[in-house]
This record gives C-alpha cells, structure tokens and sequence, in this order.
C-alpha cells in the first residue's frame, strides 16, 4: 500500500475534468454573459415554460410523468408525505402576489407548472449546514449530495417556491416502476428537480422539456445569446415568481 | 461528587424511576420514528418544522435565562444569588441537552449528524446554533463542576473561572440571538423576517427561564432543606416582571407593524394565530389561552402586594411559563409555515409518537436537573436525610464525596 | 485505590472476553470459510490492480461519488488507461453482474453493512 490512493485519485479527476469541459464545449456553445463572468465554459442553464401553450393542453401531465418516472420519484396517496419535483398548481398559488381580480380568466384559471428555479442566489443553499445542497459554478444548476445530506429540513424552510420535498418514509415502496439507471432516495434526505444533470452531461435536453409535445417549455443556456431561451426572453413578455426576494430565479413563464 | 446522586430517599427513587420509565417509552417510539423515518410524525411537505424544533426554540431561552442570576452575582456582586446561582447553570444544562436531543430527533438521517462538524459552514444558520450550543454546554458544565469542587472542599473556587464565567455572559445572549437568526434570516417566511424577533426570544427567555426557576426554589423548599431564602425569589420575581413586560410590548409592536402596514403576507400568519384562516384554526384556542395566562400574569406581577405573596408568584410563574411555552413552542414556529410560500392554508398537529418523544425529552431534562439539583444539595448538605436510619450519625459535607 | 485486587481481576476478565474471538481463531487454526467471489463476467482486470481494489475500493467509491455528484465529473482513467464511467451500477455491475455473489457475499463475511443500495438500483432486483 506504497502509493497514494487520495492523491492517485485526484490526478486522474483532473484528467477527467479535461475531457468533461472538451465534451461539453462540444455539445453547447457559450459566448457573453449577463453579468456572470464567463471564461467560455461557464453555463447558466434557464428553463422558459410558455403558459399559453401549456394552457391549451388540459389535463395534460407529460412532462410531470416523464420526470417522474426517470427520476424514481414516488407516490403517495397522501399529501402529508408528497414528493415532487415538478407539478401543476394553479396559478393563485404559483403567482399569488402578482394577483388582481380583472386578469384574463384564462391565464387564472389554468395551472402553472412549477419546479425548482434554480436560484442565481439560493437560499437553500445558504442555509444548508453540510454543504449537501450546493450551487455548480460551472452551469449553476442547483445541486444536492445525497450521500450527505442529515435531513434537518432547513433547505425546505427557507425555498420560498416550495420545490423542495422530503422523505418523510422510505420511497421504494411507492415507486411504481424503478428504474435502475437512477438512484431512488432513502428516507431522511431531501429532493428536488436536478434540472437533469444527468442528461445534460449526455448532450440531452431534460426529461420534461423532452416530454412536451407542444413545445410549451425550453431549456438552454443563458450566457449563450443565440440560444433558444435567450430568444424566446427576447421576444415575448415573462415573469418570474417572487422577483422581489432577490432570489434571481432562472425559470421564466411567457405569459 | 456524583456519587451523591445513587443515595437518596424513597420519594426522590421513586421520582427517577418515573422519568427511566417516560423516557424509555419515549424511546421505544424513538425507535419506531427511527425505523419508519419521520412520516409518523405530523410534519409535511408543507409544513416541515414543528414540535420538535419549538421545543428546542422554547428550551434555547431557559438554557439562556441562566444568565440571569449568573449576571448580577458576579458582575454585580449581588451576593443574595450566590446560593441559586448553580441552580441556574443546572437548569441551563438540562435544557441545552434537552435542545440537542430535539435536534437529533428532527434529524432524517441522525446518524450523520457529525457532518455538521466535517463539512463546516459559516453561511448556515444551523452550523452557527451548533456551535454555541455546544460551547454554551461545554461552559456551564466546567462552571459548575469547578465551583461545586470548590465548594465541597470549602475553599474559593479557582481565579481562572471568573473570566470563563464572564465569558459565559454574552455566550448565554447569543445562543438565543443565533437561535433567532434561524428564522429571521429567511425570506421565504414573512413571520419571522423581523428585526425584533431575537429580543423578543430573549426577552420571552428570561421572563419563562427566572419563572422556572422560582417555581424549582419554591419546590426545594419545600421538600428539602434547601432555602434559597426570600430576598433572590423576590429579585428573580422582579426580573420576570420587567422581562414579560418587555416581551409583550415586543409582541405588540408585532402587531403594529403587521396590521397597520396590512400587508397580506405579514397580516395571514396572526390572523391564522389568533383567528383562524380559511376556517382552519387549529391553534386559536391555545393562542388566546396564552394571552389570557400573559395578561393575567402581568397583573399579578406588576402589582407588588400581589408579587410579594409567594403563593400568587407562583400562579404567576405558572402563568409566564405555561403561557410562553405556548408562545414559541406551540405558536411561533408553526405558524411561520401558515400560509404556506404558496399561499395555501394547511395545518399541523403533533401525533401521539411525536407527542411521547417529546415528552421522553423533557424527562431526561427533568433527570439532569433532579440528579445535578441532589449532588449540589446534597454538597451543601442541605438535603433532607430522610434516607438515614433513626439514630444514625446525619452525613456532614466532610464525609460526603471520597 | 480501594478494593484493587478486585478491580484488577475485573478488567482481565473484561479483556479476555472482549478478546474472545481472537482465542477463538487462534485456537481454532484458520478462521472459518473465506467467501469465495464470484469471478468478472467480463474485462482482464479492474480499474485498479486487485489487491489495490480490495483494500480500497470503498475509497475509489468515495471519491467517484464526490467527483460525479459534487464536481460533475462522469469518467475516470483506469490504471491501464481504459476510461470508464464513473458509476456503481454501470461500470462496476457491468463487470460483476452479481451483487449477492460479489459485494454481497464478501460484506456478509466482514459484517459491514453499506448503505449503497438504499438508493443505488441493483437492476436484478427491480426485474
């Protein structure tokens, strides 16, 4: 047991951490930023969900499902234990403060999507006493460490949109179908929307982005001008939950 | 010293035995919760703090009351609380254990509750509570080992202590300060944004943590031999009264603020308190049982005829503790969750494993504050020595200890 | 000290119980029944020599899992230059298919107990 193990190991992450920047300045291109500092590589991921179109299909809960299921996200039949990752609330609870009585009714009265927004300026994570809920520099996708997290329930405390849920009993059982290339969670530790990581890695949109028939929601990079949601921004009117808490949520709705 | 804690009479065994019972039930269903994780609890998604982390809120503020005898005896030499003053830091240990103990219980994963400590994070609220918590157990525990020692061989304690006990001063002031900070920091909870929640928790504390402590002195006194004489009950009488009265006028400047700016998000969690929402009013009765037992209180302590009577100091007592904990261990901390960020009105209420847990907790603290309470009386030799034979030789403070 | 004598047969006594298993092997020659391993469906060798592999495996996972989770890092070069991902369930299941035959039988023997598979997916399971 001569050699370093710890140190053998590191070397071989930074040649890693050459061929994940390679791969991933293949798969998206990044030029100026909005106030970010940008070398290049540095991504800020967005999600824009456009509630006209999302409106059109009711009852409709693709995205919801695909997610769901490639996430092994469980069911329970009672609200007390719920998780979710992305779900369909109406819209007085996704836009409460921005309510008035003569809105049009069509706008009020169709769910809204919601999901984590994966905050410029986290408060889960600055509450987080472990580091287990953290914030990627590369791409800013709000990350959580399963492995570490010791279930205090703070992050879900302070999440002013309510995308943070918790395992309250152990998930396995309530997971229609697992799927073996995800983790399922243990209880005592938190979860929510990874904006697909995973798939991101992989070059692919993610899972409920994929899921939309209709195009409603568009996922990309924000420090990319070119890109899809930057175009989307540009060209029609959006609004963001909670603005005023500084928070700088990166999920738009085109209203 | 500790070895005074194994002798003792029938009434203080049967005592204990009843507290190895309530926390060994306490813990069976520890067990459970442990096994089944925290659904058997009545948290939720929407509302994920609740008994558990109020107690440790309401605790924080007795565990920090100590600071209130330790102040004027030795910063001002106020020498009448020279004989209660361990009483205190006793009572602030068992607290502060008691708050780890709801701490550890909320905990999903209690196992890796040291990666608080391996992955430090100044940023966290929670790391910092950690932290003077544990360093308030650590101080009181040296304090009062250190001047009990001292006591028992009946010299003066150690010149190295008085800065310690100094130092422990503002330490007490910040674990409730830090304890506060969990909350108010957080924008997503309207509640507890405010500046004046800190002093409140503190004001709040040394009005409920003195009361406690009267109603322990009270109580010593008349099962042991133990007086800790009318002049600190008084002054501790007189702090209790000025402390309710600061944390009343603290709530209402709550109230001000919130109704007269009438911002829905401020106004909807006193509404839900003390008026119930959307005809959810789970909490309205104990609320206004709280501010019945504060006004009724203040009234009997403000009046000094009536404060001077011992028998009405103790209602008033009971009424300052009962009515506080109802305050911040019922009260505060749900309510910070109704309404929900999403604007929906969803209730709470412990289950009955909660319910046995907590109360397994409060008995280990009432075990720490009975076993430490016997070995300093039984140094002082102020213990009743109803476990001695007739005619034997009562022990002396020489005899007892090695 | 008082009743030194008695204090000093208590500890020997709590030493050669609390040594009880080491007289056991001893005395018994050659601990019981090493478990045998299920071999590598598949590949020559493994990302790091077997021996090396043995003694640190729990380590090289360790640091997968903080590389993927917390660096977003996905591969990992192999000591004979082979890049793998780095995943439990697919990189080291793809060699050992068999986890009862392999992690399984070896933990049962030491007694650990990982909590892996609280969340990991052994795919066999769920079929």
């Amino acid at each position: 047991m001569g050699i370093d193990r710890r140190g053998f190991l590191k070397v071989s992450g930074l040649t890693v951490l050459g061929i994940a920047s390679g791969k991933a300045s293949e798969t998206f291109a990044s030029s100026d930023s909005h106030g970010h500092t940008s070398d290049g590589t540095t991504k800020r991921y967005a999600m824009v969900i456009d509630l006209q179109l999302c409106k059109e299909q009711e009852g409709c809960t693709d995205c919801v499902n695909a997610c769901h299921h490639v996430h092994n996200v469980p069911e329970f039949d009672n609200r007390k234990d719920e998780v979710k990752w992305i779900w369909k609330d109406s819209f007085h609870h996704a836009f409460h403060e921005q309510e008035h009585h003569y809105l049009d009714k069509d706008i009020v009265n169709h769910p809204v999507l919601l999901l984590c927004n994966h905050c410029d300026n986290p408060p889960c994570v600055q509450v987080c006493p472990t580091k287990a809920t953290f914030k990627r520099e590369s791409d800013g996708i709000v990350m959580m460490d399963w492995h570490r997290c010791i279930g205090c329930r703070y992050c879900v405390v302070a999440c002013p949109y309510g995308s943070r849920s918790f395992n309250w009993r152990d998930p396995r059982p309530h997971i229609e179908e697992v799927v073996d290339d995800f983790p399922t969670r243990t209880r005592g530790v938190v979860e929510k929307c990874t904006f697909c990581e995973e798939r991101i890695f992989e070059g692919r949109p993610p899972a409920c982005v994929e899921a939309c028939k209709h195009g409603a929601m568009a996922f990309g990079d924000l420090e990319d001008p070119e890109s899809r949601v930057r175009e989307l921004l540009r060209d029609r009117f959006s609004i963001r939950r909670k603005p005023a808490l500084g928070t700088e949520p990166e999920v738009y709705y085109l209203v | 010293m500790i070895e005074n804690a194994l002798t003792g009479s029938k009434r203080y065994w049967t005592w204990v035995g009843f507290l190895l019972v309530v926390i060994f039930i306490g813990f069976l269903f520890y067990l459970r919760q442990f096994h089944e994780g925290l659904g058997i609890t009545g948290l939720s998604r929407d509302i994920t703090w609740g008994f558990y982390i109020a107690q440790l809120t309401f605790l924080v503020g007795v565990a920090a009351s100590a600071v209130m005898v330790v102040l004027p005896y030795y910063l001002h030499n106020y020498k009448a609380f020279g004989k209660i003053t361990i009483l205190g830091e006793f009572l602030a240990i068992g607290s502060v254990v008691m708050c780890v103990l709801f701490v550890v219980v909320d905990l999903g994963q209690p196992f890796r509750a040291f990666n608080l400590f391996l992955y430090p994070t100044p940023n966290s609220m929670l790391f910092w509570d950690t932290i003077v918590l544990s360093g308030y157990l650590i101080l009181n525990a040296l304090i009062s080992v250190v001047t009990l020692s001292a006591e028992r061989k009946g010299i003066a304690p150690p010149n190295w202590i008085r800065p310690v006990i100094i130092f422990s001063i503002p330490w007490a002031v910040s674990i409730h300060t830090v304890t506060a900070f969990l909350y108010a920091g957080l924008g997503a909870r309207p509640f507890w944004m405010t500046a004046v929640l800190a002093p409140r928790f503190l004001a709040s504390a040394f009005a409920a943590g003195p009361a406690l402590l009267i109603l322990l002195c009270l109580l010593l006194r008349k099962i042991t031999k133990f007086n800790a004489g009318d002049e600190p009950i008084r002054k501790l009488s007189v702090i209790v009264t000025y402390a309710m009265i600061v944390n009343v006028f603290l709530v209402l400047m709550e109230f001000f603020t919130a109704f007269y700016s009438s911002i829905p998000e401020h106004t909807a969690h006193f509404k839900y308190m003390y008026f119930g929402l959307d005809g959810k009013a789970n909490l309205v009765p104990w609320m206004w049982t709280s501010v019945v037992l504060s006004i009724a209180a203040l009234a009997l302590l403000i009046v000094p005829k009536w404060r001077r009577n011992f028998k009405l100091l103790t209602v008033a007592c009971f009424a300052v503790f009962i009515g506080l904990w109802i305050d911040k261990g019922l009260g505060l901390i749900v309510t910070g969750f109704v309404p929900t960020v999403l604007g929906e009105v969803v209730e709470y209420a412990p289950t009955f494993p909660e319910i046995m847990i907590t109360i397994a907790i409060y008995a280990v603290g009432a075990l720490i504050v009975t076993v430490f309470y016997k070995v300093a009386l039984t140094v002082r030799g102020e213990i009743i020595y109803d476990r001695i034979k007739p005619g034997a030789k009562p022990q002396s403070v020489e005899t007892i200890g090695s | 000290m008082y009743d030194a004598g008695k204090v000093i047969i208590g500890i020997i006594v709590f030493l050669v119980i609390a040594s009880f298993p080491i007289w056991y092997a001893v005395a018994g020659g050659k601990s019981a029944d090493i478990p045998e391993l299920e071999k590598a469906a598949k590949g020559d060798n493994c990302v790091m020599e077997t021996e090396e592999m043995r003694a640190a495996h729990m380590d090289l996972l360790n640091d997968w899992r903080k590389l993927v989770v917390r660096d977003g890092l996905r591969y990992y070069t192999a000591f004979d230059g082979e890049k793998v991902e780095m995943s439990m369930t697919k990189t080291c299941l793809g060699c050992h298919p068999n986890k009862d035959a392999f992690c399984d039988r070896c933990h049962n023997y030491m007694a650990v107990n990982p909590y892996c598979w609280d969340c990991h997916v052994n795919p066999k399971e769920f079929e």
